[in-house]
């Protein structure tokens, strides 16, 4: 796959959320309003890009030559963790009003499935490292074009007349449902 | 909280605290791996492996953790039994590790599991976070169960590899596709819901 098709496919074919189910509770939590969506999705694109780079140097520079690859997932998880609380305290020195836009977002993405899954389906997927960055880059911008659908189909259901139990989170996961319905046509885009 | 029994810590984990259903915890696992039966199961008993043995660890070691670190500490040690977990799939299961794809080592950070060990595991004695542990996972293995029980026999017309539904039957693709997943979770939410509301109501 050329690095165009990787880039496209992680966008429309393969979302994060919609196809893989990863970063469902953000999904779900955070796409009430469409401002904090948008802050979500900027914050999840940001560190999917360097977690997509840092997660392949370990895992071709120390892990693979060494035989260590049983600690695959301890290594990503606290590498991702530490990370993590780099990057926020390095937003907070450098650039304040980046820090307000996603700041209280950044340490919830920890243990935010999405990020643990791309450096693991990057593993998987045997990327080099250049396509391993647009995968990250990529399914950044897939996970952001999907809540923020999703934040602006809720804000029009906050003022909806609906049937009690199916206020919040199951008439958000039955609209996910048919919005999956809809990327899936985006499938025949790539033989 | 004082005087609950030992019953009771296992039973509220099946419906009262049920982590799939009561608390929206592990949605990515639940929706990715219920195309079908055998799925369901194997991820149930991953969980099951995982939430248990990382539970009864934690809440027997938890005068040693420092307060500040404690969060990475409980994350090393589900990261070990997540480790084993996968490892004992790959070289027992081939067939079933390769469909679970990357949902087995993501478990690590499922929420149903740190969420145990920082509500109860890390505050109540070795015994009660053992039936704690075993109640969740009761309760997440009864809710991949029902959804992937639907999933498979609507999707494919079968349950567990067997044909349960007639030759009449034409399988409703949609159901073992990602839509399907989204769908039929939503509306077993939505019958949860007004379950308990009826429950409420009568009592």
């Amino acid at each position: 796959m050329d690095i165009f098709t990787i880039f496209v496919s992680s966008i429309l074919i393969n979302n994060f959320v919609l196809h893989y189910f990863l970063g469902i509770c953000p999904f779900l939590g955070v796409s009430k309003k469409l401002d904090s969506a948008f802050s979500m999705g900027l914050s999840v694109t940001f560190v999917m890009t360097i977690t997509a780079s840092v997660s392949w140097l370990i895992n071709h520079l120390i892990l693979i030559p060494y035989n260590l690859d049983y600690l695959q997932i301890v290594s990503f998880i606290l590498v991702i963790a530490s990370l993590v609380q780099l990057v926020e305290m390095f937003i907070r020195k450098m650039s304040p009003p980046l820090y307000q836009a996603m700041g209280i977002y950044l340490p919830l993405i920890t243990t935010n499935c999405c990020i643990m899954g791309l450096a693991l389906l990057i593993a998987l997927k045997d990327y080099g490292f250049i396509e391993a960055v647009v995968f990250g880059v990529g399914s950044g911008i897939g996970f952001t074009l999907a809540i923020l659908l999703m934040a602006g189909i809720r804000e029009q259901l906050e003022i909806s007349d609906l049937p009690e139990p199916l206020r919040g989170a199951s008439i958000a996961l039955i609209v996910a449902g048919i919005m999956a319905l809809g990327f899936l046509g985006f499938s025949g885009m790539i033989k | 909280m004082k005087n609950r029994t030992l019953a009771e810590d296992f039973y509220k984990g099946l419906w009262q605290e049920n982590p799939i259903f009561r608390q929206l915890l592990g949605m990515c696992p639940t929706l990715a791996v219920t195309n079908a039966v055998i799925n369901g199961i194997a991820m149930g008993l991953a969980v099951a492996f995982v939430l248990i043995f990382s539970s009864v660890i934690i809440s027997s070691l938890k005068k040693i953790f420092p307060p500040q670190v404690r969060i990475a500490s409980y994350i090393v040690i589900i990261a070990t039994f997540v480790t084993i977990a996968d490892r004992f799939l790959q070289a027992f299961f081939p067939s079933i590790s390769k469909s679970l794809g990357p949902y087995v080592p993501l478990i690590v950070v499922n929420c149903i599991i740190l969420a145990r060990q920082e509500a109860f595991s890390s505050k109540n004695p070795v015994g009660r976070s053992f039936i704690d542990a075993l109640g969740m996972s009761a309760g997440f293995m009864l809710g991949l169960l029902i959804l992937s029980s639907i999933r498979e026999i609507l999707g494919s017309g079968t349950f567990l590899g067997y044909q349960v539904l007639g030759s009449w039957f034409k399988p409703w693709l949609i159901m073992i596709l990602p839509p399907g997943a989204f769908m039929t979770l939503g509306i077993l939410l939505a019958l949860a819901i007004q379950i308990e509301k009826k429950l409420k109501s009568r009592s």
